[in-house]
């Protein structure tokens, strides 16, 4: 357990490594990537953008800039190019919602997906199964953007069902808090619901032609025990690993879509709003920030897999 | 041998709606099993055997199968069963043994653990004591340390031993009617005549009745007390050990113990087989199944051979063919002393022509 933890933050460095490294390259070699540019304003002098870009460092070497920026990521005091603020702060800020959207809908969307699973694989073929199947299929095929538009408007603006966008801190008002998250869950979990449920309804009409399916038939155990006993763990180890990333990455900003379009101001609107500034610091940041979490919860999926199949071994 | 049966099989007939068509699996088929019986249930790979051997548990259902006949097991029938009556019959009162111990048990559940679930769905008890009783079951099937194997996945055991905890699983309810599906054909040869051996100790001590389905015609000469040999879907030949492997009727018969390997001759005719493929069940011939690849074929065999005791008059050894039991005495007997079945001849080649090579 000790070497394959070590061996897990080996490997998460590496990771975070190579992710700052690519994304800082990126911006070196997109077009209007300079920095001092923008900061300088429209009508700059040319004495003026010299003074920025010896001020920040500009006129060093891309390698001298990238470790400086890196300096400044683990000191927490790296600033953002456009507005000077701390982006660690920003991230910090903007956590708690992210973190919030992140766990209610990832909740949302597993249990759902795993009830609808289970239901169309026993209708398999049947009417149930196969509407179901649409109602999927329209699910996975519908953009978040657009559904979280048509909620804000429908429910929202037009009934006035839910709060228009925003958030509220879960200690100042409960209630509000949930009101603000229940859009934003409900949109993010449609496409996951749709798409979890289709891997899981076919891992578990595999499994049941398993012979030990056929071994549990014929112990005389009843049809319920011998699917939830025997076929959905079997089934469960994909979907696990799908979650797992899923999970991470809307934890990390991955939610870009459904935290702008509900105004939720956490981290992954943070990112779509750098990204659109060409800011590099708070862009490279959030990317090792959900780059950490992917690792971290992809370690979590390892040792969940240990749990469901004792052949898997961690030292392995 | 004259008690009453606690299996009986009348007229069973299963087929499966295919994307080739309609599937005769089994197509008539008969038989009784009496308390302490070892039946061995004979045939090539897709003859039906195993079909027949599930669809006794209702194992075979499905929304493309249809059955006809009946099964009946002291007094219930199984086919028309509902699935609250199957669950209790199953395991409880008639058990069964797989094909292949390596993908029989669940691969992340405890051994003890799957012991247990069975004696819980048919006994009320506290956990503690099924477990107790499966620790009690993997020692009485010649597991070592079973107390603490209990505890172990299927993985960490070997074949010969899953097949073991497969048996200490149908064992679990005391059941009065085994069904074993070639249970040592995943198996290596010293492990086999262990296992073989298990199933004539627990057929003395508890009196069950065993219905073996194999393909090894060793198997069925170690341990069966009666006999059915299957082709195609039908029984051709039914009676007791002495009567099939002494007085074969059935050609099919006569080639499947022609067919065991003989080491103590030439290489080139150790291993002697059936020569032709057994039929696609889709698309059975007319009349006798075995007719294209039978040499005694003759004008009669368009028409099926009802299942009839013809060797002997009164007795319980039946088959399905046409020629007179006397022929047929002689027909089988490749080589003096020896039975088998001799490759059919080809059809006339036709004659090449002088002309043409001109």
């Amino acid at each position: 357990m000790a070497r394959f933890v070590v061996r897990r933050v080996i490997a998460m460095l590496a990771v975070l490594f190579a992710i700052s490294v690519i994304t800082f390259a990126i911006f070196n070699v997109i077009p209007n990537g300079d920095p001092a540019l923008r900061m300088a304003g429209r009508n700059a002098t040319p004495q003026q953008l010299e003074t920025i870009r010896r001020q920040w460092g500009f006129d060093k070497p891309v390698p001298v800039q990238y470790a400086k920026t890196m300096q400044l990521v683990f000191t927490g005091e790296l600033i953002s190019y456009t507005n000077q603020t701390n982006v660690v702060d920003e991230i910090v800020q903007g956590f708690p919602r992210t973190l919030a959207l992140a766990i209610g809908a990832a909740l949302i969307w597993m249990f759902f997906a795993i009830a609808l699973g289970l239901y169309t694989a026993v209708k398999a073929g049947r009417f149930a199964d196969r509407f179901l199947t649409v109602i999927a299929l329209v699910g996975i095929s519908m953009p978040v953007f657009w559904v979280g538009a048509l909620m804000n408007y429908y429910l929202g603006f037009k009934l006035g069902l839910f709060p228009n966008g925003g958030y509220v801190e879960f200690s100042d008002s409960p209630y509000g808090w949930l009101s603000h998250l229940m859009l934003p869950w409900a949109a993010l979990s449609i496409l996951f619901i749709g798409v979890y449920s289709r891997i899981l309804r076919s891992n578990l009409l595999d499994t049941m032609s398993e012979d030990y399916v056929r071994t549990a038939r014929a112990k005389g155990i009843s049809e319920r025990q011998i699917l939830l006993r025997h076929v959905l763990r079997n089934s469960m180890i994909p979907v696990v690993t799908l979650w797992g990333l899923d999970f991470g990455a809307v934890l990390g900003g991955g939610a870009i879509l459904t935290e702008t379009v509900f105004g939720l101001q956490g981290v992954g609107q943070y990112a779509a709003e750098s990204i659109s500034n060409l800011d590099v610091p708070p862009v490279l940041a959030i990317t090792m920030f959900g780059a950490f979490f992917i690792v971290v919860l992809n370690t979590i999926v390892d040792v969940v897999y240990a749990a469901l199949d004792p052949r898997i071994r961690l030292t392995s | 041998m004259t008690s009453e049966p606690i299996l009986s099989v009348r007229d069973l007939a299963v087929s499966f709606a295919t994307d080739e068509g309609i599937v005769k699996a089994v197509d008539g088929v008969s038989f009784d099993l009496r308390a302490g019986e070892i039946l061995a249930v004979v045939g090539e790979s897709g003859c039906g055997k195993s079909v027949t051997a599930m669809t006794l548990l209702g194992l075979t259902r499905s929304p493309n199968a249809r059955f006809g006949g009946t099964a009946t097991y002291k007094g219930t029938e199984l086919l028309g069963a509902s699935n609250a009556e199957l669950q209790r019959v199953r395991g409880a009162e008639i058990a069964m043994i797989f094909q292949d111990p390596m993908a029989s048990l669940n691969p992340v559940l405890r051994i003890g653990e799957q012991i247990a679930e069975q004696i819980l769905a048919h006994e009320r008890m506290p956990k503690e004591h099924a477990r107790e009783r499966a620790v009690e079951l993997l020692e009485r099937v010649g597991i070592p340390r079973a107390a603490e194997r209990v505890e172990s996945y299927p993985h960490e055991f070997s074949g010969g031993m899953r097949q073991r905890v497969m048996i200490a699983l149908a064992l679990s309810c005391d059941p009065s009617v085994l069904i074993a599906d070639e249970p040592t054909t995943a198996l290596d040869v010293t492990v086999q005549a262990q296992i073989l051996q298990r199933f004539r100790e627990l057929r003395d001590e508890t009196n069950a009745g065993l219905v073996l389905v194999t393909h090894d015609l060793g198997v069925v000469a170690d341990i069966a007390d009666n006999v059915v040999v299957m082709y195609a879907g039908r029984i051709v030949e039914q009676g007791s050990l002495d009567d099939i492997f002494y007085d074969p009727q059935h050609p099919y018969t006569w080639g499947l113990l022609g067919a065991i390997t003989r080491i103590d001759r030439p290489r080139r005719t150790r291993l002697p087989t059936i020569p032709g493929l057994p039929p696609s069940l889709a698309n059975r011939p007319e009349g006798c199944h075995l007719r294209p690849r039978c040499p005694h074929e003759h004008d009669a065999c368009v028409e099926v051979p009802p299942l009839q005791a013809r060797a002997s008059a009164a007795g319980r050894h039946c088959d399905r063919c046409w020629l007179p039991v006397e022929r047929k005495r002689r027909l089988r007997e490749i080589f003096p002393g020896e039975i088998g079945l001799a490759p059919k001849a080809p059809p006339p080649a036709p004659k090449p022509s002088s002309r043409d090579a001109a």
